[in-house]
Protein backbone atom coordinates (compact mmCIF):
# COMPACT_ATOMS: atom_id res chain seq x y z
CA UNK A 1 0.00 0.00 0.00
CA UNK A 2 2.97 2.19 0.73
CA UNK A 3 6.68 2.27 -1.14
CA UNK A 4 9.96 3.39 0.08
CA UNK A 5 9.32 7.32 -1.18
CA UNK A 6 5.80 7.14 0.82
CA UNK A 7 7.47 5.99 3.80
CA UNK A 8 10.26 8.16 4.08
CA UNK A 9 7.89 10.92 3.56
CA UNK A 10 5.89 9.13 6.91
CA UNK A 11 8.79 9.29 8.84
CA UNK A 12 9.44 12.47 8.13
CA UNK A 13 6.36 14.45 8.87
CA UNK A 14 5.31 12.12 11.54
CA UNK A 15 6.52 14.54 14.30
CA UNK A 16 5.18 17.47 12.59
CA UNK A 17 5.38 19.57 8.97
CA UNK A 18 8.01 21.56 8.60
CA UNK A 19 7.14 25.67 9.75
CA UNK A 20 8.83 26.91 6.83
CA UNK A 21 7.33 28.85 4.05
CA UNK A 22 7.04 25.59 1.14
CA UNK A 23 6.70 22.92 3.95
CA UNK A 24 6.64 19.80 1.43
CA UNK A 25 9.62 21.55 -0.44
CA UNK A 26 11.48 20.97 2.75
CA UNK A 27 10.55 17.23 3.21
CA UNK A 28 11.22 16.44 -0.26
CA UNK A 29 14.65 17.64 -0.17
CA UNK A 30 14.91 15.59 3.10
CA UNK A 31 13.62 12.05 1.17
CA UNK A 32 15.31 12.98 -2.30
CA UNK A 33 11.97 13.87 -4.95
CA UNK A 34 10.05 16.55 -5.93
CA UNK A 35 6.94 19.02 -3.76
CA UNK A 36 4.63 17.57 -6.34
CA UNK A 37 5.93 14.54 -6.23
CA UNK A 38 5.52 14.66 -2.08
CA UNK A 39 1.78 16.46 -2.23
CA UNK A 40 0.71 13.99 -4.24
CA UNK A 41 1.26 11.01 -2.47
CA UNK A 42 0.28 12.83 0.80
CA UNK A 43 -2.97 13.50 -1.06
CA UNK A 44 -2.93 10.01 -2.17
CA UNK A 45 -2.71 8.83 1.39
CA UNK A 46 -4.86 11.07 2.58
CA UNK A 47 -7.63 9.94 0.32
CA UNK A 48 -6.98 6.43 1.42
CA UNK A 49 -7.10 7.26 4.51
CA UNK A 50 -3.61 6.52 5.63
CA UNK A 51 -3.51 10.03 6.72
CA UNK A 52 -6.74 10.67 8.60
CA UNK A 53 -6.38 14.85 8.47
CA UNK A 54 -3.80 17.56 8.46
CA UNK A 55 -3.63 20.18 10.79
CA UNK A 56 -3.30 21.22 14.49
CA UNK A 57 -3.36 18.62 17.30
CA UNK A 58 -4.36 20.19 20.04
CA UNK A 59 -3.60 19.42 23.90
CA UNK A 60 -7.23 19.51 25.40
CA UNK A 61 -5.16 19.84 28.91
CA UNK A 62 -4.23 23.20 27.14
CA UNK A 63 -7.45 24.29 26.15
CA UNK A 64 -9.19 23.55 29.53
CA UNK A 65 -10.90 20.38 28.63
CA UNK A 66 -9.69 18.56 31.96
CA UNK A 67 -12.86 16.00 32.64
CA UNK A 68 -10.78 13.76 29.68
CA UNK A 69 -13.54 10.69 31.11
CA UNK A 70 -12.70 7.29 29.46
CA UNK A 71 -15.86 5.73 29.92
CA UNK A 72 -16.18 2.02 29.54
CA UNK A 73 -19.33 -0.16 29.04
CA UNK A 74 -20.57 -3.73 29.36
CA UNK A 75 -23.10 -4.19 26.65
CA UNK A 76 -24.71 -7.16 24.95
CA UNK A 77 -22.29 -8.72 22.40
CA UNK A 78 -24.81 -8.72 20.00
CA UNK A 79 -25.80 -4.90 19.65
CA UNK A 80 -22.55 -3.68 20.63
CA UNK A 81 -22.27 -2.56 16.81
CA UNK A 82 -25.76 -0.92 16.65
CA UNK A 83 -25.06 0.82 20.08
CA UNK A 84 -21.29 2.23 19.55
CA UNK A 85 -22.74 3.80 16.71
CA UNK A 86 -25.42 5.38 18.47
CA UNK A 87 -22.90 6.81 21.33
CA UNK A 88 -20.30 7.56 18.60
CA UNK A 89 -23.12 10.29 17.43
CA UNK A 90 -22.94 12.23 20.55
CA UNK A 91 -21.31 15.48 20.30
CA UNK A 92 -19.09 15.12 23.44
CA UNK A 93 -17.75 11.58 21.75
CA UNK A 94 -14.02 11.98 20.55
CA UNK A 95 -13.37 7.96 20.33
CA UNK A 96 -15.83 5.02 20.53
CA UNK A 97 -14.57 1.71 20.23
CA UNK A 98 -15.58 -2.07 20.94
CA UNK A 99 -12.61 -4.09 22.66
CA UNK A 100 -11.97 -7.55 24.19
CA UNK A 101 -13.29 -7.90 27.73
CA UNK A 102 -10.75 -9.42 29.92
CA UNK A 103 -12.79 -11.54 32.62
CA UNK A 104 -13.66 -11.53 35.39
CA UNK A 105 -11.41 -8.11 36.07
CA UNK A 106 -12.40 -6.18 32.84
CA UNK A 107 -16.11 -6.89 32.20
CA UNK A 108 -16.03 -4.12 29.75
CA UNK A 109 -16.46 -4.27 26.09
CA UNK A 110 -17.75 -1.10 24.76
CA UNK A 111 -15.46 2.35 24.96
CA UNK A 112 -16.40 6.17 24.68
CA UNK A 113 -13.79 8.72 25.47
CA UNK A 114 -15.80 12.22 26.71
CA UNK A 115 -14.69 15.36 26.91
CA UNK A 116 -15.79 18.48 29.75
CA UNK A 117 -14.46 21.49 30.52
CA UNK A 118 -14.62 19.35 34.19
CA UNK A 119 -15.46 16.20 36.07
CA UNK A 120 -18.87 17.03 36.66
CA UNK A 121 -19.38 17.80 32.69
CA UNK A 122 -17.86 14.33 32.26
CA UNK A 123 -19.94 12.73 34.40
CA UNK A 124 -23.20 14.67 33.17
CA UNK A 125 -22.17 13.65 29.83
CA UNK A 126 -21.86 9.87 31.09
CA UNK A 127 -25.41 9.82 32.36
CA UNK A 128 -26.56 11.28 28.98
CA UNK A 129 -25.14 7.95 27.86
CA UNK A 130 -26.37 5.56 30.03
CA UNK A 131 -30.03 6.90 29.70
CA UNK A 132 -29.51 6.30 25.65
CA UNK A 133 -28.51 2.20 26.78
CA UNK A 134 -30.86 1.87 28.96
CA UNK A 135 -31.16 -1.87 29.74
CA UNK A 136 -28.15 -2.43 27.13
CA UNK A 137 -26.15 -1.32 30.30
CA UNK A 138 -25.17 -4.14 32.12
CA UNK A 139 -22.89 -2.06 33.85
CA UNK A 140 -19.81 0.85 33.50
CA UNK A 141 -17.28 2.79 34.92
CA UNK A 142 -16.09 6.30 33.68
CA UNK A 143 -12.39 6.72 34.14
CA UNK A 144 -10.43 9.80 34.89
CA UNK A 145 -6.89 10.49 33.73
CA UNK A 146 -5.44 11.98 36.42
CA UNK A 147 -1.87 12.76 34.43
CA UNK A 148 -0.24 12.29 31.29
CA UNK A 149 2.62 10.09 31.40
CA UNK A 150 3.77 9.95 27.62
CA UNK A 151 2.26 11.37 24.40
CA UNK A 152 3.93 11.02 21.40
CA UNK A 153 2.13 10.07 17.73
CA UNK A 154 2.86 7.01 15.57
CA UNK A 155 6.71 6.55 15.53
CA UNK A 156 7.88 4.65 12.56
CA UNK A 157 11.51 3.84 12.94
CA UNK A 158 13.90 5.45 10.45
CA UNK B 1 10.24 19.53 14.78
CA UNK B 2 8.29 17.84 17.64
CA UNK B 3 7.69 19.85 20.59
CA UNK B 4 7.64 18.17 23.79
CA UNK B 5 5.94 20.63 25.81
CA UNK B 6 3.32 19.65 27.98
CA UNK B 7 1.38 22.50 29.31
CA UNK B 8 -0.36 21.23 32.42
CA UNK B 9 -2.51 24.51 33.37
CA UNK B 10 -4.89 26.40 30.39
CA UNK B 11 -2.98 28.88 28.74
CA UNK B 12 -4.07 32.16 27.62
CA UNK B 13 -4.63 32.57 24.09
CA UNK B 14 -6.05 35.68 21.96
CA UNK B 15 -9.16 35.54 19.45
CA UNK B 16 -6.65 34.74 16.73
CA UNK B 17 -4.70 31.71 18.66
CA UNK B 18 -8.31 30.40 19.23
CA UNK B 19 -9.55 30.84 15.29
CA UNK B 20 -6.26 29.31 14.26
CA UNK B 21 -6.56 26.45 16.16
CA UNK B 22 -10.45 25.79 15.70
CA UNK B 23 -9.79 26.30 12.15
CA UNK B 24 -7.24 24.33 11.37
CA UNK B 25 -7.46 20.72 13.37
CA UNK B 26 -7.82 19.45 9.70
CA UNK B 27 -7.85 20.72 5.55
CA UNK B 28 -4.19 22.19 5.63
CA UNK B 29 -3.23 22.89 2.02
CA UNK B 30 -1.45 20.39 0.52
CA UNK B 31 -0.41 23.37 -1.98
CA UNK B 32 3.47 25.21 -2.68
CA UNK B 33 2.58 27.88 0.38
CA UNK B 34 0.50 26.28 2.41
CA UNK B 35 1.12 28.80 5.31
CA UNK B 36 0.27 31.51 3.05
CA UNK B 37 -2.59 30.85 1.91
CA UNK B 38 -4.01 29.90 5.60
CA UNK B 39 -3.31 33.25 6.13
CA UNK B 40 -5.63 34.81 3.55
CA UNK B 41 -8.17 32.87 5.00
CA UNK B 42 -7.38 34.41 9.01
CA UNK B 43 -5.96 37.98 7.38
CA UNK B 44 -2.80 37.03 8.43
CA UNK B 45 0.73 37.14 6.42
CA UNK B 46 2.55 33.44 5.87
CA UNK B 47 5.09 34.75 8.63
CA UNK B 48 2.53 34.99 11.12
CA UNK B 49 0.76 31.88 10.62
CA UNK B 50 4.29 29.93 10.80
CA UNK B 51 5.23 32.48 14.00
CA UNK B 52 1.39 31.56 15.46
CA UNK B 53 1.41 28.01 15.16
CA UNK B 54 5.31 27.25 16.43
CA UNK B 55 3.96 29.41 20.00
CA UNK B 56 0.81 27.48 20.12
CA UNK B 57 3.59 23.95 19.75
CA UNK B 58 6.09 25.90 21.94
CA UNK B 59 3.87 26.45 24.79
CA UNK B 60 2.13 23.39 24.70
CA UNK B 61 -1.12 24.08 23.26
CA UNK B 62 -0.83 21.86 20.07
CA UNK B 63 1.11 19.24 20.36
CA UNK B 64 1.90 18.74 17.25
CA UNK B 65 1.21 20.12 13.89
CA UNK B 66 0.95 18.14 10.57
CA UNK B 67 -0.64 15.07 9.26
CA UNK B 68 -2.31 12.68 11.66
CA UNK B 69 -1.07 8.76 10.40
CA UNK B 70 -3.88 6.04 10.80
CA UNK B 71 -1.23 3.37 12.07
CA UNK B 72 -3.37 0.34 10.64
CA UNK B 73 -3.31 1.22 7.42
CA UNK B 74 0.01 1.50 7.46
CA UNK B 75 0.24 -2.12 7.50
CA UNK B 76 1.20 -1.89 11.29
CA UNK B 77 -0.42 -3.06 15.04
CA UNK B 78 -1.88 -0.47 17.33
CA UNK B 79 -3.66 -1.69 20.49
CA UNK B 80 -4.69 -0.51 23.66
CA UNK B 81 -2.92 -2.14 27.04
CA UNK B 82 -3.56 -1.57 30.65
CA UNK B 83 -1.85 -2.33 33.44
CA UNK B 84 -2.29 -2.75 37.58
CA UNK B 85 0.75 -1.10 39.13
CA UNK B 86 0.77 -0.82 42.94
CA UNK B 87 1.16 2.65 44.00
CA UNK B 88 4.60 2.41 45.44
CA UNK B 89 6.27 0.68 42.12
CA UNK B 90 4.41 3.38 39.53
CA UNK B 91 7.07 5.22 38.86
CA UNK B 92 9.61 2.56 37.75
CA UNK B 93 6.76 0.92 35.78
CA UNK B 94 5.88 3.73 34.35
CA UNK B 95 10.00 4.60 32.99
CA UNK B 96 9.59 1.14 31.83
CA UNK B 97 6.92 1.15 30.01
CA UNK B 98 7.81 4.30 28.56
CA UNK B 99 10.94 3.83 27.64
CA UNK B 100 9.42 1.56 24.74
CA UNK B 101 9.47 3.21 21.43
CA UNK B 102 6.32 1.34 20.72
CA UNK B 103 4.38 3.13 23.67
CA UNK B 104 2.75 6.07 21.88
CA UNK B 105 0.46 7.92 25.15
CA UNK B 106 0.53 6.96 28.36
CA UNK B 107 -2.13 8.57 30.83
CA UNK B 108 -1.93 7.86 34.50
CA UNK B 109 -5.91 6.81 35.55
CA UNK B 110 -8.08 6.76 38.48
CA UNK B 111 -9.01 3.05 38.68
CA UNK B 112 -6.92 -0.56 39.97
CA UNK B 113 -5.84 -0.35 36.26
CA UNK B 114 -4.08 2.85 36.79
CA UNK B 115 -1.74 2.83 33.35
CA UNK B 116 -3.43 3.24 30.21
CA UNK B 117 -1.02 3.17 27.13
CA UNK B 118 -0.95 2.75 23.53
CA UNK B 119 0.93 0.29 21.69
CA UNK B 120 2.23 1.39 18.02
CA UNK B 121 4.15 -1.26 16.22
CA UNK B 122 5.55 -1.44 12.58
CA UNK B 123 4.12 -5.49 12.49
CA UNK B 124 0.57 -6.45 13.75
CA UNK B 125 2.78 -9.13 15.43
CA UNK B 126 4.82 -6.76 16.79
CA UNK B 127 2.31 -5.79 19.34
CA UNK B 128 2.79 -9.11 21.24
CA UNK B 129 6.16 -9.09 21.08
CA UNK B 130 6.02 -5.20 23.20
CA UNK B 131 3.42 -6.80 25.66
CA UNK B 132 5.44 -9.41 26.61
CA UNK B 133 8.95 -6.97 26.95
CA UNK B 134 6.66 -5.00 29.19
CA UNK B 135 5.84 -7.50 31.01
CA UNK B 136 9.33 -9.11 31.30
CA UNK B 137 10.51 -5.34 32.18
CA UNK B 138 8.35 -4.68 34.88
CA UNK B 139 6.55 -8.14 36.28
CA UNK B 140 3.37 -7.26 35.66
CA UNK B 141 0.66 -8.33 33.35
CA UNK B 142 -0.34 -6.08 30.22
CA UNK B 143 -3.94 -6.47 29.18
CA UNK B 144 -3.83 -5.40 26.04
CA UNK B 145 -7.42 -4.34 24.59
CA UNK B 146 -7.59 -3.96 20.48
CA UNK B 147 -10.35 -2.55 18.88
CA UNK B 148 -12.52 -5.30 17.21
CA UNK B 149 -14.45 -2.10 16.07
CA UNK B 150 -14.16 1.77 15.76
CA UNK B 151 -17.89 3.93 15.71
CA UNK B 152 -16.20 6.99 15.59
CA UNK B 153 -12.53 9.44 15.96
CA UNK B 154 -12.65 12.81 15.68
CA UNK B 155 -13.84 15.09 18.03
CA UNK B 156 -12.92 18.81 17.23
CA UNK B 157 -11.59 20.31 20.50
CA UNK B 158 -13.08 23.93 20.76
CA UNK B 159 -10.38 26.57 21.96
Amino acid sequence: MIDDIDRRIIIETQGGLPLVPRPYAAVADAVGTTAEDVTARMTRMLDAGIIRRIGAVPNHYALGYRGNGMSVWDVPDERVSELGRRIGALDFVSHCYHRPRHLPDWPYNLFAMVHGKDRDAVRDEVAAIAALLGEANRGHRVLFSTRILKKTGLRLAG
Amino acid sequence: MSRAAAAAEPVVLDALDRALINGLQGGFPLSDRPYAEVGERFGLSEDDVIARIGGLLDRGVLSRFGPMYHAERLGGGLALAAMKVPEGEFEAVNEAVNALDAVAHNYARDHAFNMWFVLATETPEGIDAAARDIEAATGYPVYLMPKIEEYFVGLRFEA
